[in-house]
């Protein structure tokens, strides 16, 4: 996509950016931009308000190798008169250039032969040279001569080209090789590096150097999963899915809106992004009485408030449950709660309690003469005590389901009426 | 023989053609669902107003990239892993640092808090999931103590602990998620039905959450890998991230993608996304190494944050939705 974007601001014709050559004390300066000018460019051309947006992008498009400023190692954008430019595309990024530090030597040798001042390796270039020298001590006759052959071939050029892919050159280096403290966007998320963007791993060298083999293929690289073609069962099984798929009831997008947009509404006063939060955010006062609050078994009325919205909602706040419980008890029967509490705590038991916990609560909610006994239908009831002859922790999920139902039906809305719930959501208000 | 195979062949491709013809028409079903757009709806909700996000905290002490990172339910608490090998377990409150392990392999791209606050797990390149109990005797060894829980094939891209703190579902490089029990190491349960590595997974915020088994829907319209993806509060959708530079929004029950957030402005690809609390906000950090914060309703970008160096690879709200945290490249962690 950057390509896109730099293609389209070279092309002069559709709009682009004019790329001139710029007179300077004794010289000229072939085929360059200012920095303002791609900023402009990029704001009118992608619909950016913000100058910052433009020039940090500008900047990434020149960190990644696309654009560079002529008189600097640094790749950034300026949104000024400093002068930048176009990488030619043999050195773009996805030619998945991967340079061997062969290649590296190579240039700053050849750079270290020519004289023009500006071409002078900078203090970080001429430690990476001398370390270079030590690293390929017995090749260095090898790469002297490489770097030779390059100066020739380059002093053939013409001036005003060579002042340009030189530039060109360098900036490739920029990129392979960052100043240190710059990021190396090179770098790839390891993840993605099996996929083989270069399907037959050529090692392609800047200048033309044969591959010794001395270049260690990555892990990662050689164990890239051979595409797999589909089989009968495949499809077969892509069919059903798809028929599956056909009967599914699906609901319209307008109700489907209606409803994500009442979830948002209800939620948003509760949103610390959104809403305020009360006494203040942790993070911007740097005062934790908020999280001592929500903590507190003593609810705010905004906090009981949300206990209304769903039985979720109320189970998922430990005083809701308190609260649930305590009136539930007030009616004798909390038994429903009380199972449904059970259930969930043996999801969360190591394994080895989980037989023993499941009993139990067989023995207290569910068997003949339970002291807790709840109303379970005939057909969770048997698949219940089916699902116990090999106790999991998800015996009791028919049945859970059944009891939520119960309660979400019958006595969460009494609950919600009632004078323990009332009497926490109207509380203190004036 | 050679009959044999040419027959096979003709059945796979009549039943090719079948699929082909059940897809389109799966579509052409769906597109009938789809009378509105979402932010045309939408139109009629309040706007937001500015809004002035800054960094709060700063965590500094990784050696190397910040792959990961997860929040404990204590709001305060962030477990973080790291390319340098080292998994480190904050109070980002205080940014102080309360334990250290190193891992005996480097890109450690998952990590997970327990929800009791008393483990983390963590896993990558080692294609394995370790969970280390956390202890709160500063010289004890942690790595000590360390349990191997899940084996795959392949590097572990994410991990997740379910409602509690004894089974972990965990996804990878392998193409599959699994499902473990902590204790045991156990391989409880196993997911296949992607064609290529898993990135990511998100846990419905159900409590109940038994519904593991077969792949129940699927969705295609991303145009390139998708990095990262979460449910939206409710459980009734979800958001996707992708390197194709949009994030998307799904809902369960139209079956349908049901809104793209992009900009033209926006090139680079999207390594993580979360939602805030209410799921008015989507927050999605970028290979641009910035943060854009989009109306989930509207469909519009509200806000872009500054401040990382380098790519952002990992972004979560906080279980109360009073700040997120974004783990980075640069070494570092911002709440």
């Amino acid at each position: 996509q950057i390509e896109d974007i730099v293609t389209r601001i070279q092309d002069e014709k559709a709009g682009g950016v004019a790329i001139r050559t710029v007179k300077s004390f004794l010289s000229k300066i072939p085929s360059v931009v200012s920095g303002a000018d791609i900023v402009q460019w990029l704001m009118k051309n992608l619909s950016i308000e913000d100058p910052a947006e433009a020039i940090h992008l500008g900047s990434l498009v020149a960190a990644h190798g696309y654009i560079f400023p002529i008189s600097d190692h640094v790749l950034t954008l300026k949104d000024d008169g400093t002068l930048y430019r176009f990488q030619s595309p043999y050195f773009w990024p996805s030619n998945c250039w991967e340079p061997e530090n062969t290649d590296y030597a190579i240039y700053l040798c050849k750079r270290t032969m020519q004289n023009k001042a500006r071409l002078e390796l900078a203090d970080y270039e001429a430690e990476n040279l001398a370390r270079l020298q030590r690293a390929f001590a017995r090749k260095w006759e090898f790469i002297f001569m490489q770097a030779e052959a390059q100066v020739k071939i380059d002093r053939k050029k013409d001036k005003a080209e060579r002042k340009i892919l030189d530039s060109q050159e360098r900036a490739f280096w920029d990129v392979h090789r960052p100043v240190p403290g710059c990021v190396n966007t090179t770098e790839m998320d390891i993840r993605k590096c099996r996929r083989e963007r270069n399907p037959h791993r050529v090692k392609k060298s800047v200048y033309g150097v044969p591959d010794d083999g001395q270049s260690q293929p990555s892990p990662i690289h050689i164990s890239s999963q051979p595409t797999r073609k589909p089989t009968k069962e495949d499809v077969q099984k892509e069919i059903t899915f798809l028929n599956i798929q056909l009967d599914r009831h699906c609901m319209k997008v307008s109700k489907v809106a209606d409803s994500l947009m009442t979830y948002t509404e209800q939620f948003m006063e509760y949103d610390p992004f959104v809403s305020a939060t009360e006494p203040s955010n942790p993070w911007i006062s740097d005062d934790s009485t908020f999280w001592d609050l929500e903590a507190s078994r003593e609810p705010s009325q905004q906090r009981v408030k949300k206990w209304g919205f769903s039985l979720e909602e109320a189970l998922k706040d430990p005083a809701g449950r308190d609260q649930f419980l305590k009136f539930l008890e007030s009616e004798f029967s909390s038994e429903n709660l009380r199972f449904w509490l059970a259930v969930q705590d043996l999801k969360r038991r190591p394994l080895q309690e989980v037989a023993s916990r499941a009993q139990e609560i067989w023995q207290e909610f569910l068997a003949e003469g339970a002291p807790s006994s709840i109303n379970l239908d005939s057909h969770s009831y048997e698949r219940t005590s089916q699902n116990l002859k090999d106790p999991g922790r998800y015996s009791y999920e028919d049945a859970q389901e059944h009891i939520f139902k119960l309660m979400k039906s019958d006595s969460y809305a009494r609950f919600l009426r009632s004078n323990i719930y009332q009497d926490l959501l109207l509380a203190r208000k004036k | 023989m050679a009959t044999q195979e040419v027959q096979l062949n003709e059945t796979l491709a009549h039943l090719k053609t079948e699929s082909e013809t059940l897809k389109s028409k799966l579509e052409e079903e769906r597109a009938k669902l789809h009378d509105v757009e979402l932010h045309q709806v939408a139109e009629k909700v309040e706007g937001l107003g500015q809004f002035v996000m800054k960094t709060r905290r700063t965590l500094k002490g990784h050696g190397n990239k910040v792959l990961c990172m997860d929040w404990c339910k204590d709001k305060r608490r962030i477990v973080s892993s790291s390319q340098d090998g080292k998994v480190i377990v904050w109070d980002a409150f205080t940014t102080n640092k309360e334990h250290a392990v190193t891992m005996p392999c480097t890109w450690v791209m998952a990590c997970a808090y327990a929800p009791s606050g008393c483990a983390v797990a963590c896993g990558g390149l080692d294609n394995k999931c370790s969970v280390y109990p956390l202890s709160l005797d500063k010289n004890e060894n942690l790595a000590a103590k360390k349990k191997s829980v899940a084996m795959h094939t392949n590097y572990l891209s994410a991990c997740s602990f379910t409602n509690s703190d004894m089974q972990i579902l965990t996804s990878s490089g392998d193409g599959t998620c699994a499902l473990w029990d902590v204790e045991s190491g156990q391989l409880l349960q196993s997911f296949h039905g992607h064609a290529a590595d898993v990135l990511c997974l998100d846990l419905a915020p159900s409590e109940t959450g038994n519904t593991f088994g077969q792949c129940i829907q699927s969705f295609e319209t991303h145009e390139s890998d998708i990095n990262s993806v979460r449910y939206y509060p409710s459980g009734d959708a979800f958001a996707s991230g992708s390197d194709d530079a949009t994030c998307r929004l799904y809902d369960l029950r139209a079956d349908r993608e049901v809104a793209i957030y992009s900009k033209e402005s926006i090139i680079f690809g999207v390594s993580s996304v979360d939602f805030s609390l209410s799921g008015r906000l989507l927050f999605g950090g970028y290979n641009d190494y910035t943060i854009n914060v989009w109306d989930v309703l509207k469909g519009t970008r509200v806000s872009i944050l500054f401040g990382h160096e380098n790519r952002v690879s990992t972004l979560r709200v906080s279980p109360d939705g009073t700040a997120f945290s974004t783990g980075s490249w640069d070494h570092t962690l911002r709440v």
